[in-house]
């Protein structure tokens, strides 16, 4: 399944990109997995991790354990910040 | 009336603001608010933002349509820069036509709230060599609080 992540502020700045086009191995199959996976796999070194960093499947906010599917854009958030 | 615009350059808020009145018209109140970078004694050298290209805008028209309506604005402009910008540079503008003050007043605050707290921007303020992610401070959320009764944006 091919998937694609986009990054923004800090986490685009560790990830080294804005967003990866990636094929998720068959066990990702929801954003929880998703989370911890690309975060090892996209040398993201555990920033992905913190309950700070909200991600948006195909715009939409997920909460909890969202599904993925094949051809889903997956942003990952850290806080906002404008002004 | 509402004009939103995302500003990969510089922009001269007294040029915006001008050209937004020749637009939208007088009403009989207009609140403009400015922000700019601060050099904070010397110690930032700039600040960097960065936003969700098209999603971001599409969310500020949203939520500019709902300040417009809770408060009754005849018009309303939102101007933000993305970007690098240099310590006295306008960051964001917002200016509001109303009938009266108060809403004019109430405007650019609620539309101000939500550009710190919930809009899809990210800043990096630059120190010399160093650097650091800026995120709201709790003031910032307890202020955008206040407005509760606005329709919250989807992230």
């Amino acid at each position: 399944m091919s998937v694609t992540l986009m990054f923004f502020g800090r986490l685009r700045e560790r990830a080294g990109r804005s967003s990866v086009h990636l094929t998720l191995p068959d066990h990702v199959s929801d954003t929880t997995a998703l989370r911890r996976w690309a975060d090892q796999h996209c040398g993201l070194d555990g920033a992905l991790l913190s309950t700070s960093v909200q991600i948006a499947v195909n715009e939409e906010i997920a909460h909890g354990g969202c599904p993925v599917r094949a051809g889903d854009e997956i942003a990952f958030m850290p806080p906002v910040s404008g002004g | 009336m509402l004009a939103v615009r995302i500003a990969e350059e510089s922009f001269d808020p007294v040029a915006e603001e001008k050209a937004f009145l020749c637009t939208a018209g007088i009403a009989g109140a207009s609140v403009a608010f400015v922000g700019s970078v601060r050099a904070e004694q010397g110690a930032v050298t700039g600040l960097e933002l960065e936003c969700w290209p098209g999603r971001t805008e599409r969310l500020i028209r949203e939520r500019g349509e709902a300040v417009i309506d809770r408060f009754g604005l005849d018009a309303l402009l939102v101007v933000h820069r993305v970007g690098t910008m240099a310590p006295g540079e306008p960051i964001v503008q917002v200016v509001a036509h109303a009938r009266h003050r108060r809403a004019a007043f109430e405007g650019v605050d609620c539309m101000m709230d939500y550009l710190k707290t919930e809009a899809l921007f990210w800043k990096k303020e630059l120190r010399g060599d160093d650097s650091e992610w800026i995120e709201p401070r709790a003031q910032d959320y307890d202020d955008a609080a206040r407005w509760e009764g606005v329709s919250r944006a989807r992230h």
